[in-house]
């Protein structure tokens, strides 16, 4: 079992044709995805090298219509990635991985409105996120494949590459992963940690969970009261930035808006009262969760 | 992009959005050459001469000096110009005060706060106010959290005035004054949207004795990732208030800060970045910078931000510390054997490569002949990297 990709996912690539979507398109179909179309508005019937078994169209709606597609990962520049996030809304697709950086806040606003009024049913994750990988079944985005191996941990994580940090260390441990999700450090974003926890807490392939946040915003205090309220998989996390120092301000409104939120003490502090294990350095996450599993059967 | 209080409040003009009369000066005699130009168009005797740096704090720090004669505002322009102010927000050393505003001097009857930006927790645009505004603000956000009103903007309709009457009477503005006060917020949104700003804040705002809503202080901050949208705003750019390796940096599109540790770090993601701080913290030693190349970082970005790194003459040692996903091993390889062979290699360098073509970055690295240490993983790497730095003091 798994969340939002697995055996079924039949993914569109938009943007395959450009030099990123065309590397990691191949990667994909290389760790097995079953990518069924790619889209690149103006070079629809063309071939992109490499990719000629994968049809290339104009338009996301021809995607699904003609290949089927259901979930969408996006490589389309800054300027344009709001707009084919809402395409392929708007076309029907059910998952969309928007792995863009760079997507102005203000494009990222509407979009998140526009989605959530008009496609309540659609998930997307992003932007500026590594994307969604169920090891031995599906990858979408541009994580290297090769250090995941299926099992039941799954790992929910604001930073792209601390996210790889992670499963290589779990995976040399042992622990396989049930789905990881990179959920992006963008201010506007489609799925949040709280999302992704409750697919964890649903989904009987996952036995615990690993949560990586960061400093800022407050969605690690607001993740770790919904742990302790509605999950009882064992969780491990580890929060990035305990070092970093602090910006240098302007003004007063962001740390009026904070409310005194978002520094790591903080968000380590809420976790710790939801009894969740953090790990003190990065390089001990999977470790950590490795010593609550072993206690957590010792006491069972 | 930060920019000065004297730009913002040309910015509110063009939308019209009222400030007071006021002339920017770059050196000493211009402001002193502007304060009976402003006397004269704003017909009083009283103008504020105000330091132009991107801080908050201006008042606290001396940056602000309001004068009630001619005399008094040039002896303020001689003070101020010129001196390293030090406020609450620009850290020990302070800022070189190298530009003035003269402004007219407000008979003020009130001062409130006034900032927007981004919410998180709603993925909406937020005004705050406040009729505790001033110098003070923070203080009045910690201990009373309820003075401080918060109204959501909605990306369908934006500000709308209903809003602003409903904000005036919580803050205690009333009669005539609160349709000045929606007549000012409508330029006021629509600036912060248009141009995709990513903080606006108005500290004061005030109204005046005669009935007036203004904007005292401008601070405006715009998203980065909006840049490509705007290229006339580029020109408002203040070299001086950037670190020169931060702005390489950023022409390279790299996110680089300084710091004050000796160990320069090249790592990509933000989030790996941070906490490869955190970890060379953790086994005792102190980071030089923070340097994020990226996801899709080609070998010419790599070298540039590796000879942004060695450029630092505090720099003892270098930690590459690489798990690639987007950005591939090779090219990290590829960049760093560039950079070295034209600059040379001064620190011990310690390399942690994983990820996308790691087998491929790793052989080229140890082809290269250059004096390279490997490590295993990032524990290993931090520690071997802190060991370095200390045993090159
Ligand atoms: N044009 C003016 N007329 C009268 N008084 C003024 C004027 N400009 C500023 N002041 C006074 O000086 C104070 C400080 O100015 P300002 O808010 O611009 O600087 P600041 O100290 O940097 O602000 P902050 O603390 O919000 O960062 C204001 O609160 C106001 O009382
Ligand atoms: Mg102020």
């Amino acid at each position: 079992m798994s969340v939002l990709v697995g055996f079924d996912t039949r993914l569109v690539v938009q943007g395959m044709s450009g030099s990123a979507g065309a590397f990691h398109a191949k990667q994909m179909v290389e760790y097995g995805t079953k990518v069924v179309a790619g889209v690149t508005p103006g070079k629809g019937g063309s071939k992109v090298a490499g990719l000629e078994q994968v049809p290339l169209y104009d338009t996301v709606e021809e995607a699904v219509r003609l290949a089927h597609a259901n979930t969408t990962v996006i490589y389309v520049p800054p300027p344009y990635a709001a707009d084919a996030i809402l395409e392929a809304a708007a076309a029907g697709i059910e998952t969309i991985v928007c792995i863009t950086e760079g997507i102005p806040a203000r494009d990222m606003i509407k979009v998140k409105y526009v989605l959530d009024n008009d496609y309540p049913g659609v998930v997307l994750v992003g932007p500026n996120c590594p994307g969604v990988i169920t090891p031995g079944q599906c990858k979408v985005g541009i994580m290297p494949g090769y250090i995941h191996k299926p099992g039941g941990v799954g790992v929910v994580s604001r930073s792209g590459t601390l996210t790889y940090e992670v499963v290589g260390q779990l995976t040399k441990l042992g622990l396989g992963q049930s789905t990881a999700i990179g959920i992006g450090g963008d201010p506007v974003k489609g799925t949040d940690f709280i999302d992704a926890l409750a697919w964890f807490a649903n989904d009987p392939g996952t036995s615990s969970i690993f949560m990586i946040g960061e400093i800022g915003g407050d969605s690690e205090e607001r993740a770790a009261q919904f742990i302790a309220d509605h999950i009882d998989k064992p969780v491990a996390a580890f929060i990035g930035g305990q070092t970093a120092p602090p910006g240098k301000r302007m003004g007063h409104a962001g740390a009026i808006i904070s409310g005194g939120k978002g520094a790591a003490s903080d968000k380590i502090a809420a976790l710790k009262a939801a009894n969740i294990a953090v790990a003190q350095t990065p390089a001990e996450m999977g470790s950590t969760l490795a010593k609550v599993l072993a206690s957590a059967s010792v006491s069972a | 992009m930060k920019i000065h209080e004297y730009q913002g409040k040309q910015l509110f003009r063009k939308y019209g959005v009222p400030v007071p009369v006021g002339i920017a000066a770059m050196s000493a005699e211009e402001a002193l050459a502007a304060i009976p130009k402003v006397q004269q168009q704003s017909g009083s005797e009283v103008v504020v001469v105000k330091a132009q740096i991107h801080a908050g704090g201006r008042g606290k720090g001396g940056g602000v000096k309001v004068a009630k004669t001619k005399a008094d505002a040039e002896e303020a322009v001689k003070k101020i110009f010129g001196m390293q102010l030090v406020t609450p927000q620009t850290g020990p050393e302070g800022k070189k005060v190298q530009r003035l505003l003269v402004e007219q001097g407000l008979a003020i009857e009130h001062e409130y706060y006034l900032g927007m930006l981004l919410d998180r927790a709603t993925g909406r645009n937020t005004v705050m106010a406040s009729r505790e505004g001033g110098m003070d603000i923070e203080e009045v956000a910690e201990k009373h959290p309820e003075k401080i009103i918060r109204m959501s903007i909605n990306p369908a309709t934006g500000w709308q005035d209903y809003q602003s009457r409903e904000l005036a009477k919580a803050l205690g503005i009333t009669g005539k004054v609160a349709n000045e006060f929606a007549a000012f917020m409508r330029p006021l949104t629509r600036a912060y949207d248009e141009l995709d700003m990513s903080l606006l804040e108005i500290n004061p705002m005030i109204t005046t004795k005669d009935g007036k809503v203004l904007a005292l202080d401008a601070k405006i901050n715009f998203d980065d990732n909006a840049m490509f949208r705007h290229p006339e705003l580029e020109e408002l750019r203040d070299p001086n208030e950037e670190d020169p390796s931060e702005q390489e940096a950023k022409k390279w599109d790299l996110s680089y800060i300084a710091l004050d540790g000796n160990i320069g770090c090249m790592v990509n993601g933000a989030g790996l970045a941070m906490s490869t701080m955190d970890i060379i913290n953790f086994y005792g030693g102190s980071p030089a910078n923070f340097l994020d190349v990226g996801g899709g970082a080609t070998a010419e970005k790599v070298t540039a931000a590796f000879k942004i790194i060695t450029s630092d003459p505090g720099v003892k040692a270098i930690f590459v510390n690489i798990f690639g996903g987007i950005m591939k091993c090779d090219t990290i390889a590829e960049g760093v054997i560039k950079a070295v062979k034209e600059t040379g290699l001064k620190q011990p360098l310690v390399v942690r490569l994983e990820g996308t073509n790691v087998d491929l970055g790793k052989k080229m690295l140890a082809e290269s002949g250059l004096n390279i240490t490997a490590a295993a993983d990032m524990a290993d790497g931090a520690q071997k990297v802190v060991k370095a730095a200390k045993e090159q003091r």
